[in-house]
């Protein structure tokens, strides 16, 4: 009846799982019966849960990633203790079998649950803005991706409680990851959280190229959008491009786990080569998907604190598409021990390094930004200092490894891990830090506590550095990576290093959350009146803030490359807005309970296919299927703002901004 | 202000600042190209995924561990039938769409069941030779090369199948409902979807079965 499913799947015996798990289910319950007793479901179904607009849905996607940041980070923490109090004769508090589990989640949850959606929830909140149109090119499959991701973020976190996760490592590298060596389900729950969510990644990634491509304000021309948007548009190609590579792997796999497929088994003339070869295939680009937003990122705030234009903003663009394309070129950077000889390794090698001359150009076209400037330093503009600093060090370890005979060396070392913790922290993260304080106060009209954001960023920057700086060492001197004992007490000194910059960091983590505390408190002195609290430069700043639920009473009109800026300017000059537009009523999409009904059943598909209960999953394919003809069978998919109340938001935006032009009247730049 | 002539952003972002470039000036396209090109993305992504299918075939073909190879298993009769079924398919769904262009509902009805009738047969017939195979032994499990040859063929028929699912449900859509713009940019999707999976089969039959048997 219920499949493999049974009693002993719960961990009675592991003490700190089920605490672990028993903190969070508690913190569960403290959240929603808060909400129950004060009432809040009406307006959290109405306004967030079915909500198809994208700046609520990439609010979402971003708390989404928070969390679970906060979650994989406390698996980092393990696991350096974990290697400081292993050392010699002691031994640890995690034994092998759980500490395996642990480096496995921290990798899948920082990259999957973590860092993409904050990633595509800051892509969605500001792409259609900075494009100037009201909406994404399909709001409730908008919504549908989300909440997709979101179900594969619950089935990891299950899994901490029902049965195990997987110890194979973030990639399930095969034949490891095949039943003969992992019989448990905790592969399974790698695989089937995956695919779920990497089917709303995937979809997000078809909405927002669609977006992109087909949805601008009228005289946007390519070569008009925010350096964001292209970087969007890339990572988001490169969305489309490789998670398919991804679904096809897992799929084989899953194959070989439940049909006894021959794919990547050892018998039989299954290849295990061609995993790693596969996933590598998706797993090269994935990175650059990371990576790519958050330059965009940083070419956007580097422009508006230099109150300046991004310079070489064409050979920004021209670098980010260069990398789209060399990232697909490059995968087997990742097992030059493979053994496919010196020519292959050779050309894999070169083009791996030549990946690196276009973040080269992109250095140097952020440095020349700031290059007669006016200078402005609040805290995404430190983040995105730290960011240049440090991207540096890793990107030149990364070339390191891109040398074969080095490779061989140092591959799968501690210095690989710092590598790329160096690149994905000092990018990715600090990229996302830099973002949400940025766009912070155009999500909720105040902005984020400057104090505690530059206590936040002193001490996670110096933490990283601490941390890594010692596991780079830990590399060269050749430690491998996922140990759970270890042996030379040489290593001891370097070891216990990184655990006091963990504690730093842990501080770093304390200050953020600190941070966004006392700014909820603070938020009517931090309030932003105008909508346009950096001086920016794009058209998300156009809007108020937040933004009405149609972003634009009327579409601008762009007749340049930073169409807000010459806006602003006339305004200045001329001493008043432009004149009133006539307004008219607005279409906007319907809320649309589809993507959480499709995401309940799809962890209602995930979570029996996992253990095996086949009724269930066939009643979780036929309620899907249900969902999809409901959903197709509605009949009105929009709703309409009448003129008058277009016309009474935007005259209140208006008025804030005359005042702002009144207020600054002596000073025209 | 002049004062920024001198200053280096202005290399390289060439001369005529107001020249417009790239599309959209027009402003956002209309409902019907944004789904149309939209799906059209979405199906770039489905052929990737079946590259990857392709690829692994290309790999496992020849590590038949020992069991049947493709000489041993593919006869051309069958995959001839099936091969035409779905190629007039496509064509009977192109006839349907025509018919909606001009709005004309049992034609378009008519052209779409024929559609469904020649999917299910090319759908059936490949499930017989799937059973066919299993029975004498050469099933997924026998060796990597029949893994890969169900999982690249397997994936097509689930497209076929989830395809008639929705065929189906669009027919009954339209037949309730009439041709609202909504439907019909559902049935120019499903067209698109049709004659794509028509091509990845050109691509199986090749590869698979034509290959397969040459000596
Ligand atoms: C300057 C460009 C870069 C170069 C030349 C480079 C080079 C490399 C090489 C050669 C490896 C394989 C080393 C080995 O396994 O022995 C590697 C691993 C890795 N890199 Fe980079 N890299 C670069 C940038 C990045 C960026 C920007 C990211 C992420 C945002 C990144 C993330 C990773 C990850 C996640 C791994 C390995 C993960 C694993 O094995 O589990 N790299 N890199
Ligand atoms: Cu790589």
């Amino acid at each position: 009846m219920l499949g493999k499913l049974s009693w002993s799947a719960i961990p009675f015996s592991q003490p700190i799982p089920l605490i672990a798990a028993g903190g969070v289910g508690l913190a569960l319950f403290a959240v929603l019966g808060w909400i129950t007793v004060k009432g809040h479901w009406p307006y959290l179904w109405k306004e967030w849960i079915t909500s198809a607009d994208h700046k609520r849905i990439g609010v979402m996607y971003v708390l989404l990633g928070l969390v679970m940041l906060l979650r994989g980070f406390v698996d980092a923490i393990m696991m350096r203790t974990q290697q400081a109090s292993a050392i010699g004769h002691a031994q640890g508090y995690l034994p092998p079998e759980h500490y395996d589990q642990i480096f496995s989640a921290h990798g899948t949850i920082m990259i999957f649950f973590g860092a993409m959606p904050v990633i595509i929830g800051l892509m969605n909140f500001v792409v259609p803005l900075q494009l100037g149109v009201r909406d994404v090119a399909f709001p409730t499959l908008n919504s549908t991706s989300f909440w997709l991701t979101a179900a594969g973020a619950l089935l990891v976190n299950m899994s901490l409680v029902i049965g195990e996760f997987a110890r194979t490592g973030w990639l399930p590298y095969a034949p490891l990851s095949e039943t003969t060596y992992s019989p448990g389900v905790g592969v399974d729950y790698y695989v089937w959280a995956i695919q779920i969510s990497g089917v709303g990644t995937l979809m997000s990634g078809i909405n927002l190229v669609t977006t992109i491509l087909k949805l601008r304000a009228p005289g946007m021309g390519y070569l008009r959008m925010p350096m964001f948007c292209w970087t969007a548009l890339g990572a988001n190609m490169l969305i489309v491009a490789a998670f398919p590579i991804l679904t096809a792997t897992l799929a084989m796999l899953t194959l070989d786990r439940y049909l006894g497929f021959h794919f990547f088994t050892n018998e039989a003339g299954g290849n295990m080569m061609m995993f790693v070869n596969l996933i590598w295939a998706w797993g090269h680009p994935e990175v650059y998907i990371l990576i790519l937003p958050a330059f965009g990122i940083f070419s956007e705030i580097f422009s508006t604190f230099s109150s300046k234009p991004l310079f070489g903003y064409r050979s920004m663009v021209a670098a980010t598409l260069f990398i789209v394309v060399v990232s697909f070129t490059v995968w087997l950077h990742h097992f030059f021990t493979m053994g496919a000889g010196g020519d292959v390794n050779a050309a894999f090698g070169i083009a791996t390094s030549i990946i690196a001359v276009g973040t080269g150009v992109k250095i140097y076209n952020w440095l020349f930004t700031m290059v007669g400037g006016r200078l402005r330093f609040p805290t995404p503009m430190l983040w995105s200092l730290a960011f240049m600093m440090t991207f540096v060090i890793g990107g030149m370890t990364g070339v390191l490894l891109a040398v074969p005979p080095a490779d061989f060396m140092l591959h799968n070392s501690m210095f690989l891990v710092a590598h790329f913790h160096n690149v994905i922290n000092s990018g990715v993260v600090f990229g996302a830090f830099a973002g949400i304080t940025y766009w912070f106060p155009k999500a909720f009209g105040f902005r984020l506590d400057e104090y505690w954001g530059k206590m936040a960023f002193c001490l996670t920057l110096a933490g990283f550095l601490i941390v890594f700086g010692a596991l780079y060492v830990l590399g060269l001197e050749g430690m491998t990576r996922r140990l759970q004992h270890i042996d030379f007490t040489e290593w001891a000194p370097w070891l216990y290093v990184s655990v006091a910059g963990i504690g730093v960091m842990i501080l770093g983590v304390a200050s953020q959350i600190v941070q966004i505390v006392v700014s909820i408190r603070n938020r009517e002195a931090l309030r932003d009146e105008t909508g346009d609290p950096w001086d920016g430069r794009s058209l998300e700043w156009a809007t108020s803030s937040p933004p009405p639920a149609f972003n634009f009473a009327v579409l601008p009109k762009v007749h340049g490359e930073e169409p807000y800026w010459t806006i602003k300017r006339q305004a200045i000059e001329s001493q008043g807005l432009a004149d009133e537009p006539p307004y008219e009523a607005i279409e906007m999409p319907r809320n649309s309970a589809t993507g959480v009904v499709t995401a309940f059943f799809a962890t209602l598909i995930g979570f029996s296919m996992i253990w095996m209960i086949w009724w269930l999953a066939a009643l979780g394919f036929v309620g899907a299927y249900a969902t999809f003809v409901v959903f197709a069978w509605r009949d009105e998919e929009e709703k309409e703002i009448p003129a008058e109340e277009v016309a009474r938001i935007d005259r209140a935006r208006r008025a804030a901004r005359s005042k702002w032009l009144e207020e600054n009247r002596e000073q025209p730049a | 202000m002049t004062a920024h002539a001198q200053d280096p952003y202005r290399i390289g972002r060439g001369g005529g600042a107001d020249s417009t470039t790239g599309r959209g000036e027009g402003g956002p396209a209309s409902k019907r190209t944004t789904v149309g090109y939209g799906f059209w993305i979405y199906l770039l992504s489905d052929i990737i995924l079946f590259s990857g299918f392709f690829a692994a075939y290309a790999v496992l073909a020849r590590q038949t561990a020992g069991g049947p190879s493709s000489h041993d298993l593919f006869g051309q009769e069958r995959v001839a039938i099936e091969t035409a079924a779905l190629l007039l398919s496509s064509f009977t769904c192109g006839l349907a769409g025509v018919a909606a262009e001009k709005r004309k509902l049992v034609p378009a009805l008519a052209w779409l069941l024929a559609t469904g009738v020649l999917g299910a047969v090319f759908l059936g017939l490949e499930l017989i030779e799937f059973a066919e195979m299993i029975g004498m032994g050469a099933g997924p499990q026998r060796s990597a090369f029949l893994s890969a040859f169900f999982g690249l063929v397997g994936l097509h028929g689930l497209h076929i199948a989830v395809g008639l699912l929705w065929l189906g449900t669009m027919m009954a859509q339209l037949w309730v409902k009439g041709f609202r713009p909504q439907v019909l940019r559902r049935l120019m999707c499903f067209t698109l979807f049709w004659h794509a999976l028509d091509i990845v089969w050109v691509g199986i039959f090749t590869m698979v079965y034509l290959m397969g048997v040459a000596p």
